[in-house]
């Protein structure tokens, strides 16, 4: 199978669950509409209402876009989600927007982002020069302190991955932080914070133990302000750093 | 008198360690026996076992005048019981009521509409009742309730579709039913309705579906409207010049009623806060201050006329509702007593106000404010930032400095103490904003790093603190000045109890129900109740014995003294 092929049979894949084409003029529209009337229950970025992440495809009761559209028209009785007068080309265009929005992305952005690069190659140089999976993991390998990029395709868009690769610092989601902490007694622990509160702190240490701490026992708790990644900008090459951003697209998770 | 009464009157001695056996027997003769007249509501302070209002007093103070839990035993609360609603609740069905207790009776409201009668001793339920809602309901911002109010043996509700119910008390049967408006155009009831004398005073959420609002008394007997206030004034009707002319904008103006009221017997002025104006984040359509969205009016209690107004945020674009419990405090004021309001807003200041006259006293900010520079000597705000298709970057966020959550005040201390979001911010972006029937009517949704509802499944809080945090605020509310504050790392959309032994009572996102000594803001006990905390806890006394609850997460959580 040539490499064309199966970019293409990949293409196909992925748009096989959308039954609609849409313009750009329609994401647009939809965005607006998503903005104004959607995102006050279910936020910006369409994952503030827990089982539902409406720009990762992530949908309760919907498996196509026709059903999306007439949840949006009709609401879901019993439920929080409200009927609406959205005609059908309304409703089409937030579904178009839904469809094309990467989490994160604000209205306005451009939606789908096509990478360029070869993901084979990628997954190379990923392997090889780039020692990712010194502290990543995909698909069970690797190490677990660094974010796990099994599904790192379908919840960043390429243009975001490649950003972090040159620039590691511009973006460490709250889930990726990282944070020292020094006990009383002197121990030094560090590692991912996994959840804090007024009295207590929970992370992935190092030694990828999970510990909680309580705060009365801490000298000190401080969050790395920047990441622990190496910035690729002067290790990859342009065209490497394509690569990989073709590889990271085309990591879907275990359930595509 | 009758027995019922004697018995009322009496539980104050409870509390400080009398017969509590032969006490116990007479309110359960007592729960038979006796109705919630209005003086008895307009009296609380002489039954402070019970909780007969959403503030617990016509002044709205949420402080408990019961002392058995004390700063020295705290430390020995208990949890009595525990009441599970049906089924996890939604994230945006918040438990955001607070119970009434009458005479060892507790009355709440579940998401959204059902209510419950509860042994106030054990939880076991006596009746529940739930009212069939409309699918058509639209509510922005979960589908929720903050609670019930009592009249004679009748229980006030209003719902998610936009009906007033009336409930037999002791059966948990409807008397009568109205509907205030329709509720596909997003009229909701989500406000623990007021009873003042023989009315009941509701007005509608739903600023964010371009409602116009209104304050309504209803005859208590009948639900009959007696009186209405528009909160948005048609042409006509003083204030209406606030909007722009030749324009349906004032239609579609918002100006919700969130929160329960207040009410000053003296003065017979009954007080409410009102939203924002409609669309929110996008002022265009709206040129002008947009009276009486974002302000306090002050009403006479029996024909609904305007007698003051003031408005906290003048043509807002930064969603800052002024949804809170309007305080009343007679309070020596500049060396002569002066009958007060203080107002924590979620403008990012907060305010004493002259209740009397509406005039201007003080404003103060009580979180990092940059929209502002300040209140002049007139009480209006020296306004430096609006929302830009560019976006702009405003603090405090789209959430408030503080928003519904109750604050409470102490005769005792003098203090005024506040649920306060700290150091947050949000980005708005002027976006359209086109009124269709039934849609929201908003513009665009700002952006911020703290999400409005705290959502699960996840993690609590991997948030910094430049992100973001929470505390409960003292403030003296003679000087202004700030007394002492309690920091936690997630904000809170927890109310605040005081007592008068000196204890404050709140909690938080990260499901800690915790007590802090009132005057120097120390933390004295703490409980992990695991829900997030979207309520105001509420205190009261059975067989002898203070109780303490609070709802987290889907659940009602009761307090007492291990024995």
């Amino acid at each position: 199978m040539t490499r064309a092929l199966a970019l293409l049979l990949l293409a196909a894949a992925l748009a096989a669950p959308q039954e609609h084409s849409y313009t750009q003029a329609d994401i647009e529209h939809g965005a607006r509409l998503y903005q104004s009337s959607c995102a006050g229950c279910h936020g910006p970025n369409g994952d503030m209402v827990p089982g539902i992440e409406l720009h990762r495809g992530q949908f309760r009761r919907a498996t196509n876009d026709t059903e999306i559209m007439r949840i949006i028209q009709s609401g879901i009785p019993g439920t929080t989600m409200p009927p609406s007068s959205f005609s059908d080309a309304q409703a089409g265009a937030i579904v178009a927007y839904l469809r094309t929005a990467a989490p994160a992305s604000g209205p306005g952005r451009e939606g789908v982002s096509v990478a360029r690069g070869d993901a084979a190659k990628g997954k190379s140089l990923y392997d090889g020069k780039g020692q990712c999976g010194s502290c990543h993991r995909v698909n069970g390998e690797g190490p677990r302190l660094a974010p796990d990029l099994s599904d790192v395709g379908t919840v960043r868009p390429a243009s975001e991955l490649r950003q972090k690769l040159v620039d590691p610092d511009a973006l460490v989601r709250p889930g990726n932080r990282f944070v020292d902490a020094v006990t009383k007694s002197g121990a030094k622990i560090s590692g991912r914070l996994l959840n804090h509160d007024t009295f207590t702190v929970q992370l992935l240490d190092s030694n990828e133990r999970l510990v909680s701490l309580s705060k009365s026992d801490l000298k000190e708790f401080t969050f790395v302000k920047s990441s622990p990644m190496p910035s690729y900008r002067d290790k990859l090459s342009a065209g490497e750093l394509d690569d990989v951003v073709a590889y990271l697209v085309s990591l879907k998770g275990f359930r595509p | 008198m009758t027995l019922g009464r004697r018995v009322a009157r009496g539980f104050g001695g409870v509390a400080r360690g009398s017969g509590p056996a032969i006490l116990a027997l007479l309110a359960t003769v007592a729960a038979q026996a006796q109705q919630v007249t209005f003086d008895r509501i307009l009296h609380a302070d002489r039954e402070p076992q019970n909780w007969l209002t959403y503030s617990g007093s016509l002044f709205s103070h949420r402080h408990s005048l019961l002392t058995q839990i004390t700063p020295s035993n705290v430390k020995n609360l208990e949890l009595q019981w525990v009441f599970q609603t049906r089924g996890p609740a939604e994230p945006v069905e918040k438990f955001e009521a607070t119970p009434l207790v009458v005479d060892g009776v507790m009355y709440t409201v579940l998401a959204p509409n059902h209510v419950v009668a509860l042994d106030a001793a054990t939880g076991r339920m006596f009746w529940m009742y739930s009212p069939r809602l409309s699918p058509l309901a639209r509510v922005c911002c979960g589908r929720i309730n903050r609670g019930l109010a009592i009249l004679g043996d009748t229980l006030f509700m209003g719902t998610i579709d936009g009906h007033l119910i009336a409930i037999d008390a002791k059966v948990g049967r409807p008397v009568w039913d109205v509907a205030l408006s329709k509720p596909e155009l997003g009229y909701s009831l989500t406000v623990a309705p007021l009873v003042i004398k023989d009315k009941v005073l509701v007005g509608p959420a739903g600023g964010e579906y371009g409602i116009r609002g209104f304050i309504a008394a209803f005859d208590a007997k009948t639900g009959k409207e007696v009186w209405r206030f528009n909160t948005v004034p048609g042409p006509g009707e003083v204030g209406h010049e606030t909007w722009p002319p030749n324009s349906d904008a004032w239609e579609h103006g918002g100006g919700s009623i969130w929160v329960t009221g207040s009410y000053d017997p003296d003065l017979n002025l009954v007080y409410f806060g009102t939203g924002n104006p409609g669309p929110d984040w996008n002022a265009d359509p709206r040129p002008g201050d947009n009276l009486y969205t974002d302000s306090v009016v002050a009403l006479n209690a029996d024909t609904g006329q305007l007698k003051w107004h003031y408005q906290f945020t003048p043509h807002d674009e930064f969603d800052y509702d002024s949804t809170q419990v309007p305080v009343l405090a007679d309070i020596q004021w500049q060396g002569r007593p002066r009958k007060v309001m203080l107002w924590a807003n979620r403008n990012g200041f907060w305010y004493a106000l002259d209740r009397a006259s509406g005039e201007f006293l003080r404003g103060k900010p009580f979180v990092r404010v940059n929209w502002a520079e300040g209140i002049d000597d007139k009480g209006m705000p020296k306004r430096v930032l609006n929302a830009t298709p560019e976006g702009t970057l405003v603090y405090p966020n789209n959430q408030g400095a503080t928003n519904w959550y109750s604050p409470s005040y102490s005769p005792r201390t003098g203090f005024f103490y506040i649920p306060t979001w700290m150091d947050t911010s949000s980005t708005y972006t002027k976006g359209p904003a086109e009124y269709k029937a039934g849609n929201q009517y908003t513009g665009r949704f700002p952006t911020m790093p703290v999400p409005p509802l705290r959502t699960g499944p996840g993690n609590v809080n991997t948030r910094t603190p430049q992100e973001g945090w929470g505390a409960i605020q003292a403030f003296d509310a003679k000087s202004g000045e700030l007394r002492w504050q309690f920091k936690m790392s997630d904000v809170t959309d927890s109310g605040v109890l005081s007592t008068a032994s000196d204890l404050v009572f709140a909690g938080g996102r990260e499901g800690y129900f915790f007590a802090l000594d009132a005057r120097t803001g120390e933390l004295l006990w703490k409980g992990n109740i695991g829900g997030q905390v979207s309520a105001g806890p509420m205190s009261y006394a059975v067989n002898g014995r203070q109780h303490v609850a609070i709802a987290a997460g889907s659940a009602l959580f009761v307090y007492a003294l291990r024995q």
